[in-house]
């Protein structure tokens, strides 16, 4: 620590500086405002880009917040053993809140057959987590870029009782000015990464050096295609009879459940081909890879309101 | 390197905001196959055929179901030469409220105009809240050219309009543009419609404009958020947390931490395992200071030779936000900075004319959307700049602390 770095030149900071500030900014207030913020990490690039902005913030300290992750018993393996590691690593704790303990407890029901998916099942199971370990607010790494209706949601986005979120009923976000309070019940979604897109959280992976799971890079796969959509071939994941799976280089741009998360062809092994590839693709991220959002024209408006991530 | 360029839009529906908006997204090519198909598919359901670029911003399903906007959207784009954050304000349903929250970060606002109606008074208002809000570039795209044959004498009328406003109220260099986002004539790209026009199309201009959002050259000020300590050592240690809101700090920078007023020097700027030679607005870092002294949440880190006193009262522009209007002797919250303390709201106040920004009398108190002047009385000492000298330490909130809700948003005019 003794040699001094030359900062970058003052007027001259580029749009992942801003953003990092801006972000770091967040993670502080919300841990100094509020009694006992969680951070959600699914181990996705976005979550993984939060804990380093959460080193950022808080190192030579430990982190004011635990890491939680909402499991649905259905996820890459290489994501879990990620999570573990990472971690570990860092000395934080973690939480895992299962959507089988759930289903166990019947808090929810299990669905089955073709086409299934756990993800919804993930908001009783997230919202129970809340009320038992009394979080007051949960950082996630949600992006305005992602999808229609969180280009309107706030930084720090108020839930009601039920977890719900009301678009029409949002406080006013001025300045850096964010207001944290909320009353007995309610709790806040904090999302310090609103403003960068698909491409900034790449770009930062590659500044920052930081490791993904290898998931998101180019490895040959047994696959089966449905709806348009890559599918990875798992117990996990029901196929039709007609569906037959095969074997070719995919990689991932999302990672959720194994589920409602499609794979794309892609042969880029590092982050520089990855970049390329996104730089000159021309879908969006969860309507190519995200089984969930197609469901209606409002479909992550609804689950939102229903208090999912 | 790319840097980054905070934008705002203002205008209604009925100037083509929404299509201008659509077609800056479309033009520089941020729109993904599957929006655009979505696109596609909702403007041949209803029944009209042409691609409704408009349809690209509607984001909650009340406003596809009504055709209206709600609320700010933020979006991103990306062009060679810049990264944007766009911060889409509808011109109608609580226009006063969005266009503060949008300009409030802003580091330039395009105002929108129909040519055909030339300068409104909702576009005298627009500029008057850039001027408020002190956005540094007010650009204004005159749209819908094609609907007056782009007519270069229109054109040059209400360029020369928007000027005599833009004097009145004390607004420097408003640029105007003549576009036609409908059919994309000079958005991004130069169109041949416009030849009689000298300087680039919109985007270019955009490209182009000076980024001077932060002040790195004023006097350190840094509002500490929290106090941060390696785990295990006993004692000392502390770093103190916060973003530079003003000016630039470097090791050995004699500083004076605010209230308390305790002078120390700044031993080193540091982010995660580095020590930096320098840091200036806005980033966010962590100070290690030579001397232990007394420092917590809500306190601010200042310059030792350009340090405000600590304000008991605040004189101040504030944009009310809530629908239970302000009275007189109303008890709020004022969060400034880091640090949130109680206050009374002790005069009646005066409501700002929402064209000419002159003061009128206020006597049944400010409502939603109103611009007014309020004076402050606090419990505690805040250490603010009047927001003509800076925005990040002129700026507030008012709070509610019976609900919570956020009531106003606020500018201090002096503090004493």
């Amino acid at each position: 620590m003794t040699d001094l770095v030359a900062a970058p030149p003052l007027a001259g900071l580029d749009a992942l500086d801003l953003l990092e500030a801006e972000a770091i900014h967040i993670l502080r207030e919300i841990a100094a405002e509020r009694e006992r913020p969680v951070l959600l990490f699914s181990g996705g690039k976005d979550s993984i880009v939060l804990l380093r902005l959460a080193e950022k913030a808080f190192r030579p300290g430990r982190f004011p917040f635990p890491v939680m992750h909402v499991d649905t018993g259905h996820n890459f393996p290489e994501v879990t053993a990620y999570r573990d590691r990472r971690v570990a690593e860092l000395g934080e704790k973690l939480v895992v809140a299962s959507v089988q303990d759930s289903i166990d407890a019947g808090r929810v029901q299990d669905v089955a057959g073709p086409g299934s998916s756990r993800n919804r099942l993930q908001t009783v199971t997230l919202l129970d987590a809340i009320a038992e370990h009394r979080f007051d607010a949960c950082i996630g790494g949600a992006r305005r870029d992602e999808e229609r209706s969180r280009a309107k949601e706030r930084v720090f986005s108020l839930r009601d009782d039920f977890g719900g979120w009301d678009p029409r009923a949002q406080r006013p976000e001025v300045w850096d000015l964010y207001n944290a309070r909320v009353r007995p019940g309610e709790h806040l979604r904090v999302f310090p990464i609103s403003n960068w897109t698909e491409l900034d959280v790449w770009q930062y992976v590659e500044r920052e050096g930081l490791e993904l799971p290898s998931i998101y890079f180019a490895h040959e796969r047994s696959v089966f295609e449905r709806d348009g959509m890559l599918y990875a071939d798992d117990p996990f994941v029901e196929r039709h009879p007609e569906e037959q799976p095969f074997t070719t280089s995919v990689r991932y741009r999302t990672v959720g459940d194994m589920t409602c998360t499609g794979a794309v062809r892609s042969t880029a092994t590092t982050i520089d081909e990855v970049v390329a590839e996104i730089a000159g693709t021309t879908v969006t991220e969860r309507g190519e890879t995200r089984a969930d959002d197609r469901a209606t024209e409002a479909a992550m408006e609804d689950r939102k309101r229903e208090g999912y991530f | 390197m790319t840097a980054l360029l905070r934008l705002a839009t203002c205008g209604s529906v009925d100037d083509g905001k929404s299509t201008l908006i659509g077609r800056l997204l479309h033009d520089t090519r941020q729109i993904a196959d599957d929006q655009l198909e979505h696109v596609r598919d909702v403007s041949e359901r209803r029944g009209g055929g042409a691609l409704d670029l408009a349809l690209l911003t509607d984001g909650l399903r009340a406003e596809r179901e009504q055709g209206i906007t709600i609320d700010v959207a933020y979006r991103s784009f990306i062009t060679e030469r810049r990264r944007f954050i766009l911060a889409d304000c509808p011109g109608h349903e609580q226009y006063t409220r969005n266009m503060v929250t949008g300009a409030s970060t802003a580091d330039a606002t395009v105002v929108l105009i129909d040519a055909r109606h030339g300068v409104q008074a909702q576009t005298r208002r627009h500029m008057a809240i850039a001027e408020l809000l002190r956005v540094p570039h007010v650009l204004v795209a005159v749209n819908k050219m094609d609907a007056v044959g782009w007519s270069r004498e229109r054109f040059e009328e209400i360029e020369a309009e928007v000027g005599r406003v833009a004097a009145a109220l004390g607004l420097p260099d408003v640029v105007c543009v003549p576009v036609s986002a409908l059919h994309g004539d000079n958005v991004v790209e130069p169109s041949a419609h416009a030849a009689w026009h000298e300087g680039p199309p919109l985007v270019t201009r955009l490209e182009e404009l000076p980024i001077d959002g932060a002040d790195t050259a004023g006097p350190l000020r840094l509002p500490v958020q929290l106090v941060t300590r390696p785990e295990g050592e006993a004692g000392g240690g502390r770093r103190y947390a916060g973003r530079i809101a003003r000016g630039t700090v470097r090791p050995g920078d004699a500083v004076v931490v605010l209230p308390s007023g305790r002078e120390a020097v700044v031993e080193a700027v540091e982010t995660l395992d580095r020590e930096l030679e320098a840091a200036g607005a806005p980033l966010s870092v962590a100070l290690r200071l030579d001397r232990e002294v007394d420092v917590a949440r809500g306190d601010v880190i200042c310059a030792a030779a350009d340090a405000p006193a600590p304000a008991r009262e605040l004189q101040a522009t504030v944009c009310w936000m809530h629908e239970r209007p302000l009275h007189p002797g109303a008890r709020l919250l004022v969060k400034h900075g880091t640090r949130t303390v109680r206050a009374i709201a002790d005069a009646v106040p005066e409501r700002l004319d929402l064209e000419t920004l002159g003061p009128v009398p206020a006597p049944d108190g400010l409502h939603l959307n109103d611009l007014g002047h309020v004076h402050l009385r606090l419990a505690e000492p805040v250490i603010a700049d009047p927001y003509a000298e800076c925005r990040a330490t002129g700026a507030f909130v008012l709070i509610d602390d019976q609900s919570n809700a956020t009531l106003a948003a606020g500018m201090v005019l002096s503090a004493g």
